[in-house]
């Protein structure tokens, strides 16, 4: 009995604080939350009932045009997001994977943007994607169109009236985190030894099938990290969209930043909440599945 | 709508306070009367001598440009004054405030307020005063006059329940129309439009005579503004004011008439991104890219900052159908509830709402004062001018700035002007409105 107490009591100690702080600060927050998106509330100046309480929360939000689009927002800027970081992440590692000369110098030069906050990028592709158009009004990447002759590809960017626009917003999402991408790729690639593909040249592999029948297969673990770690990002993501497009911009809308809206400037803690629990399930729903493969995986491996 | 409620608690307050005074005696009825107007507490404060020392906290949001000019003008007073008093100052960029209101909201909520801060006067300042998050100025507000030195339309607006929150530091007009004299003699145009389907014509000619966008805009709260302009036009000042107190329905037929006009405007006018702040688009008309711009008076400052000169360079003219009316906005100062130095608080609202404090911030930031004792003599021209028309036309409130309804509405109604800058579509605009006045109003 005292021999068991030896063997658990130490380690116990050693983790206690972390799980009480996690336990608070993560879960405790989370359960209050939920509780909050339950609540009923009055506006006392209106006296009208603002949010019913209980699932019907959940309904209304769910419910409401303004949602629905920000959810389809989430979704196009998602999709548009993960395929094209993925596609530049690996061009670039499989141009520097074979030790091209410079290849430190491009390293950087990709992974740089990642350096870059999302706030202070923001910024300068609020600049760059100005609807603004035409001879002396277009701004950014329009003004560098029409200094090339390429006028016809003028365009309003997110602005634009078109259902997918917030593909438009991947843009600077794409920019910052495709060296990232790279990065772990890069990394998957240096981990395979030499002699596999000497021994596919022996066999008379060309260079195209080592990579598609070889290297592309063993990377396959690292490209699911990836893709569950921009697909959380990009379901997270506010900062880069609020600093392009400011407050109340319905074309830009998605349910994190309308969220904000809803906590700060229609004072509606209880709206907030409600979405606030939407987004962790949807996150959860990529990410557990996820977690519960690489367990798996992971055991079996042992 | 807050309005109605104010006006009837403010004038409820001073009946109350007038049939007290005539029962206690007629002798000091004159005084008694002046001051309940501004309050039901007689009680005058007075300020300690060199300031009450300590750090004084004052958030705004005037954090570049004219505004942080004016600011500027006022600390150096405030230090001038105060000797004993360490100013801080607590300012958060973004245009209108609204990165500013979020901060503040978090702070008082988190039981963390700034020794005073700023807040647009009127319906906006509700939402503070129905969550107990500020506190009556009276004794300040009879130290600084009462009545006898601000207007009473705007004590009106101010006073809830015979209280007095707030000390307004300046007077802003969002009913302007900024426009280049150049470009319009070049496109033909002599006389000034009184009405928006005239102006639509004017705007046609100056597209005509090769401006691509005759009318700029820039991000969401600026195409408020200007949707709040053509509803004052095409419904009339009354029936405008009508809108918040439920008189005048959000979907009838006025404010069809006026979605439809703001529409053809919108027709005319630059591609703006819903994140842009107001001065590029003043700078279009400076430029010549554009003829006209719709803003409020503070655009005058970004014309002095770029060196433009009044009459060759700028004009202005009330939007066209408002020759009469004054849709106004204010910037006030609170006490919030819990302030860690509520004397130094006071100083610096004595500041604010002494004749000294407003001419100096006022000539700096372009607006015109609170109070009607300061001299209009010693203002530029435009000033002058709107310090004419707020005593004389009649006033409306403003939408875009918080004079009209709560911040909630206010967001409402952004979202779905923004909505409507991306599709277009008229119909769905005014539903928009009239679900956001449904869920708002009073």
């Amino acid at each position: 009995m005292r021999n068991g107490v030896k063997t658990w009591l130490p380690g116990l100690l050693l983790v206690s604080p972390s799980i009480v702080l996690v336990g608070v600060f993560v879960y405790g927050l989370i359960g209050r939350n939920v509780y909050t998106s339950l609540n009923v509330t009055r506006n006392i100046v209106t006296d009208k009932i603002v949010n019913p309480g209980g699932y019907r929360n959940y309904t209304k939000l769910l419910g409401s045009d303004d949602y629905q689009h920000a959810l389809w927002n989430l979704l196009v800027l998602t999709v548009v997001f993960l395929i094209g970081t993925m596609v530049m992440g690996l061009l670039w590692s499989v141009l520097l994977e074979k030790g091209a000369r410079g290849e430190g110098f491009f390293r950087s030069v990709y992974l740089f943007p990642m350096a870059v906050s999302f706030i202070a990028g923001g910024v300068v592709w609020r600049w760059l994607l100005s609807p603004a158009q035409g001879e002396g009004q277009a701004l950014g990447l329009n003004q560098l169109f029409i200094k090339l002759h390429l006028d016809g590809l003028q365009n309003q960017w997110w602005s634009s009236p078109s259902a997918f626009s917030m593909a438009a917003m991947a843009m600077p999402a794409i920019w910052q985190l495709s060296g990232y991408i790279m990065a772990l790729f890069l990394a998957g690639f240096r981990g395979i030894s030499d002699d596999q593909r000497e021994a596919a040249r022996i066999d008379g592999a060309s260079e195209w099938k080592i990579y598609r029948h070889v290297l592309f297969p063993q990377l396959s673990p690292i490209a699911l990290s990836a893709l569950i770690i921009l697909g959380h990002m990009s379901m997270k993501m506010f900062d880069l969209i609020y600093s392009i497009a400011g407050p109340n911009s319905y074309k830009a809308m998605v349910p994190a930043t309308l969220m904000w809206t809803q906590m700060f400037a229609s004072n509606d803690k209880v709206a907030a909440a409600v979405n606030a629990t939407i987004l962790l399930v949807i996150v959860a729903v990529v990410v557990v599945p996820y977690l519960i493969y690489t367990n798996r995986t992971e055991q079996e491996g042992r | 709508m807050p309005h109605r409620t104010l006006r009837s608690a403010a004038l409820l307050a001073v009946a109350g306070l007038g049939l007290a005074a005539c029962a206690t005696g007629g002798g000091d009825s004159a005084g008694s009367s002046s001051t309940s107007a501004a309050g039901s507490s007689a009680a005058t404060y007075t300020p300690k001598s060199g300031g009450a020392g300590g750090d004084v906290g004052v958030f705004t949001w005037w954090a570049a440009g004219s505004e942080k000019v004016g600011l500027d003008a006022l600390v150096k007073l405030f230090k001038e004054k105060n000797p004993n008093d360490t100013f801080v100052n607590l300012a958060v960029a973004g245009g209108a405030g609204s990165n500013a209101k979020a901060k503040l909201a978090s702070d008082l909520a988190n039981g963390n307020p700034p020794d005073s801060f700023q807040g647009h006067a009127g319906a906006e300042l509700s939402d503070y005063i129905a969550a107990g998050q500020i506190e009556p100025v009276n004794d300040v507000f009879n130290a600084l006059g009462g009545e006898s030195v601000f207007p009473k339309n705007l004590l009106e607006l101010i006073t809830v329940k015979g209280n007095i929150y707030s000390v307004p530091s300046n007077i802003h007009r969002a009913n302007v129309v900024w426009a280049n004299p150049k470009v319009l003699s070049k496109a033909g145009i002599t006389s000034t439009p009184t009405s928006i389907s005239a102006w639509i014509d004017d705007i046609k000619k100056v597209k005509a005579s090769g401006v691509a966008t005759p009318l700029s805009i820039g991000g969401t709260w600026t195409q408020v503004q200007l949707l709040e302009n053509v509803l004052i036009s095409d419904l009339g000042d009354a029936a405008y004011k009508g809108l918040f107190s439920g008189e005048t329905p959000w979907d009838g037929d006025g404010v069809k008439q006026a979605v439809n006009d703001y529409k053809t405007l919108m027709t005319y006018t630059n591609n703006a991104s819903d994140g842009d702040d107001w001065p590029g688009a003043t700078d279009m008309v400076i430029g010549g890219k554009a003829a006209y711009n719709v803003m409020g008076d503070w655009a005058v400052a970004e014309f002095t900052a770029k060196n433009a000169k009044p009459d060759t360079d700028w004009t202005w003219f009330p939007t066209p159908g408002q020759e009469k009316v004054f849709d106004f906005l204010a910037d006030s100062f609170t006490l919030p509830k819990g302030a860690k130095n509520a004397d130094g608080s006071k100083d610096w609202l004595l500041l604010v709402g002494s004749a000294d404090g407003q001419k100096a911030f006022n000539l700096a930031k372009g607006s015109i004062p609170a109070r009607t004792d300061v001299p209009a003599s010693d203002f530029p021209a435009y000033q002058q001018a709107a310090m004419s028309a707020f005593k004389s036309d009649a006033i409306v409130p403003s939408i875009a700035h918080g004079a009209a309804v709560s911040l909630a509405w206010n967001t409402d109604i952004s979202t779905a002007v923004s909505k409507f800058h991306a599709s277009r579509d008229a119909n769905a605009l005014v539903t928009d409105l009239a679900a956001a006045a449904k869920k708002n109003q009073q």
